[in-house]
């Protein structure tokens, strides 16, 4: 328990000492692209809490939420109809692992050529990329299901959506957590990425302006900006997974203590 | 303890007792040609109503592939079972099991009421009956109290005795155990031996049970299959008349019970060499 404070405490302690370390060894500089960490915080306070938060940081969050929710959705129908139709599974399975060796930001092209700079062509830029990891979490975490399991299964004759719906989902579920996990990271890459091209909105688009326009304090203030995006969803998305996935946790635990 | 569960044909004293389950000639052969590999070659027996049935047999001689077969998880070969005359194949509605593996037979997503609640959903059964069904098995196994929790918070033994009441909730005519009490300590072992017993006198269940323990075959069985070789088949059908009600310290003192013990162990062991 002691040791458990301890490094909670450390975990909270040791970023806020490197803060003060960057904010102690930038005060004095002069450099033009490594400006005091205190310029980029006050850039930071006038940049994103006030002017840019409805024009810039809301629609790319909306773009990012969208984008995700969507890829997580249709990732788990598709993946769970792949492994569960084995003809579908026969004819899909190879072309999917071909498609999905596709580096994610490079569809932003062709998607601009087809959709054109649109808010549709980012959502579905993060869409296509993200949904990926969950269909394929799906699809082996449906395949993974115990033995013995189907076996009580078919012993107590479930029909096939109990089976489906109540054993292989569930079964399959800490899999598709992690899947969606690394689509949430996914769909983040993208959206910054899908807002580096053909647009002058979002908050990709503010932080290539900046490093265009030689204003390193503002590009800063927005890498920042999406450090912590990307922390805080992921903070998030673990405190949904932690709860939706009790029993897992709790399971493995035991698994271990015994 | 005193219990409600309606139970099912009692066997009537004095009538010729109908056979519950009759297996005849079962066989399962693996694969085909010269490569195929024949694990079952000719089991016959059957088992009377409310009796408690015992299959012995040394590990690796095909017991779980026997028990597979009768619960419709593989198909057979060659011959054919009947449950109270009529023949059967695929699993049979009548009939539960019980797995030897508790923590990988259980739901550990569900907790212990949902994991009986979900064989019962496609029947689609009045609420109140399914509410009494799941009270009753639990009362039945003693874990009454534990019906909010997830099975990986109970003890081994509480795990085994879910998978029991699973079972008794699905009211089967034949209750298939599959080495259950294989994975437990010994103390829990023999609770849960008297379980057995107990669920067979109050709810008249018929029971088989696949063990390689030969003690337990004895403790428990009305009679004992005693099956070896490879392929396997039965060596001999013995009746075990030890007196009822069973008791873990004095039946198992009895000069019958070693008696018993000696003739299967010989058994077994003349058809290993």
């Amino acid at each position: 328990m002691k040791r458990h404070l301890f490094n909670l405490a450390l975990a909270i302690t040791a970023p806020f000492v490197l803060i003060l370390a960057w904010f102690k060894a930038s005060s004095q500089s002069t450099n033009a692209f490594f400006p005091p960490l205190s310029d980029i915080l006050v850039r930071f306070a006038d940049l994103w809490i006030f002017e840019h938060f409805v024009s810039d940081i809301i629609p790319s969050m909306r773009n990012l939420i969208i984008g995700f929710a969507l890829a997580a959705v249709l990732g788990v129908v598709i993946g769970f109809i792949l492994a569960t139709v084995p003809v579908l599974r026969v004819l899909f399975e190879p072309s999917l692992h071909l498609l999905r060796g596709i580096p994610p930001v490079a569809l932003v092209p062709i998607l601009i050529t087809l959709v054109g700079f649109t808010d549709q062509m980012r959502i579905s830029s993060i869409v296509i990329a993200a949904v990926f990891p969950t269909l394929i979490a799906t699809m082996d975490g449906i395949k993974a299901v115990d033995a013995s399991l189907k076996d009580v299964c078919t012993v107590y004759r479930l029909d096939r959506k109990d089976r489906l719906l109540s054993v292989y989902l569930p079964s399959a579920s800490p899999q598709i957590a992690a899947g969606m996990q690394v689509s949430l990271l996914v769909a983040f890459i993208v959206m910054i990425a899908s807002e580096m091209m053909g647009t002058a909105q979002g908050i990709g688009a503010m932080t290539l302006l900046a490093q265009q326009t030689f204003m390193a304090a503002d590009m800063w203030a927005g890498i920042l900006l999406l450090g912590l995006i990307g922390f805080l969803s992921n903070v998030l998305f673990d405190l949904v997974k932690n709860r939706a996935l009790s029993w897992y946790i709790g399971s493995k635990k035991m698994e271990k203590v015994s | 303890m005193n219990s409600t569960i309606p139970t099912t044909t009692q066997p009537k004293a004095g009538s010729t007792p109908v056979a519950r389950l009759e297996v005849q000639g079962l066989a399962k052969t693996y694969g085909h040609g010269p490569k195929s590999v024949e694990v079952i070659k000719d089991l016959t027996f059957s088992i009377h109503a409310g009796e408690v049935v015992c299959i012995v047999g040394p590990s690796g001689v095909g017991k779980t592939t026997l028990l597979k077969c009768l619960a419709g998880l593989q198909p057979s070969s060659g011959g054919t079972m009947k449950i109270d005359g009529h023949q059967v194949s695929g699993p049979p509605a009548e009939m539960a099991l019980v797995f030897q593996d508790y923590s990988r037979s259980l739901m550990p997503w569900l907790t212990v009421e949902k994991n009986l609640l979900l064989p019962l959903r496609h029947l689609h059964l009045p609420a109140a009956e399914v509410r009494t069904r799941i009270e009753e098995a639990l009362n039945e196994v003693g874990l009454s109290h534990a019906a909010k929790r997830y099975p990986w918070q109970l003890s081994g033994g509480m795990q085994q005795r879910v998978a029991i009441a699973r079972a008794l909730a699905y009211r089967p005519e034949i209750l298939i155990m599959d080495e259950p009490f294989a994975s437990v300590d010994a103390q829990t072992r023999f609770d849960l031996e008297d379980l057995c017993l107990k669920i067979r006198d109050e709810l008249g269940m018929t029971i088989l049970l696949v063990t390689h323990d030969i003690d337990e075959a004895v403790y428990l069985s009305d009679r004992i299959v005693a099956i070896g070789n490879k392929p396997a088949q039965v060596l001999e059908v013995l009746p075990v008349d030890l007196p009822q009600p069973r008791n873990q310290i004095t039946s198992r003192a009895l000069p019958e019970f070693s008696g018993l013990r000696t003739k299967v162990l010989s058994l077994i062991r003349q058809s290993e060499s």
